[in-house]
């Protein structure tokens, strides 16, 4: 299950809306070991595109060096499908490459209303799991 | 000679879980050659034809190495390699290859 603050999930929401229609991707960092996402990271897409994203490599790179230099990990990866359901693609699952981490999926595909899950991603295999956002 | 080379989580069961290895070799391709005869199967996880692999990022101390010149990238004694996976995905697959 993932357990997010209220500010990290409406801050995911925020940068998927203001990137629509293309992908928004970013990071949750929290403490290594701790399963608690605790530090927001919007990342650039450098793909900018309607259906693929890609951290920068140069950007991530910066970002993994200070999670270790912090004893971080990413607690959480996400990204957002702007006109798909929020739920990994075949793409998403051939590319998932951080077993820990849990992927958030948003979609933005319905102006009203932003759809918000979550998925562990490890071997192929996708579980979906519940979402707690904690006030 | 030593180049050290951080391995990230995903690749760490080549390297007995090991999360930094260290390698010999003048040049980046020289060095993943080297780093496979002790950890096989590295190699194949990085390159593929003659290149890096699309979604594999390999850096020279702080520079991604795409950026400098890809295998035949010059390393020495003392230089950090950093392996991370792309982070990448998306409702469809990409367009073209990088």
């Amino acid at each position: 299950m993932l357990m997010i603050p209220r500010a990290l999930h409406d801050k995911i929401v925020a940068h998927a809306r203001a990137d629509h229609p293309d992908e928004a991707c970013g990071v949750l960092a929290g403490p290594a070991g701790s399963d608690r996402p605790e530090r927001f990271i919007a990342m650039t897409n450098a793909a900018r595109s309607p259906t693929f994203y890609e951290f920068d490599s140069a950007e991530q790179f910066r970002v993994w060096r200070e999670m270790e230099e912090r004893d971080e990990e990413p607690v959480v990866i996400y990204h957002s499908h702007t006109a798909t359901e929020a739920y990994p693609s075949r793409t998403d699952v051939a590319l998932a490459s951080e077993p820990g981490a849990h992927y958030v999926l948003v979609s933005t595909r319905d102006a009203g209303q932003t759809e918000f899950r979550s998925f562990r991603i490890v071997d192929g295999a996708v579980t979906e799991e519940p979402v707690t956002v904690v006030e | 000679m030593a180049i050290e080379v951080r391995i990230p989580t995903i690749l760490r069961g080549y390297t007995g879980g090991a999360k930094q290895v260290t390698g010999t070799g003048s040049t980046l391709g020289e060095l993943i050659t080297d780093l496979d005869s002790r950890h096989h199967g590295l190699a194949d996880r990085l390159t593929d034809g003659g290149g890096l692999r699309r979604f594999v990022n390999v850096y020279l101390n702080d520079e991604d190495v795409r950026f400098l010149d890809g295998l035949d990238t010059p390393v020495k004694d003392g230089d950090t390699v950093t392996v991370l996976p792309a982070v990448a995905g998306g409702a469809r697959p990409p367009a073209a290859a990088r």
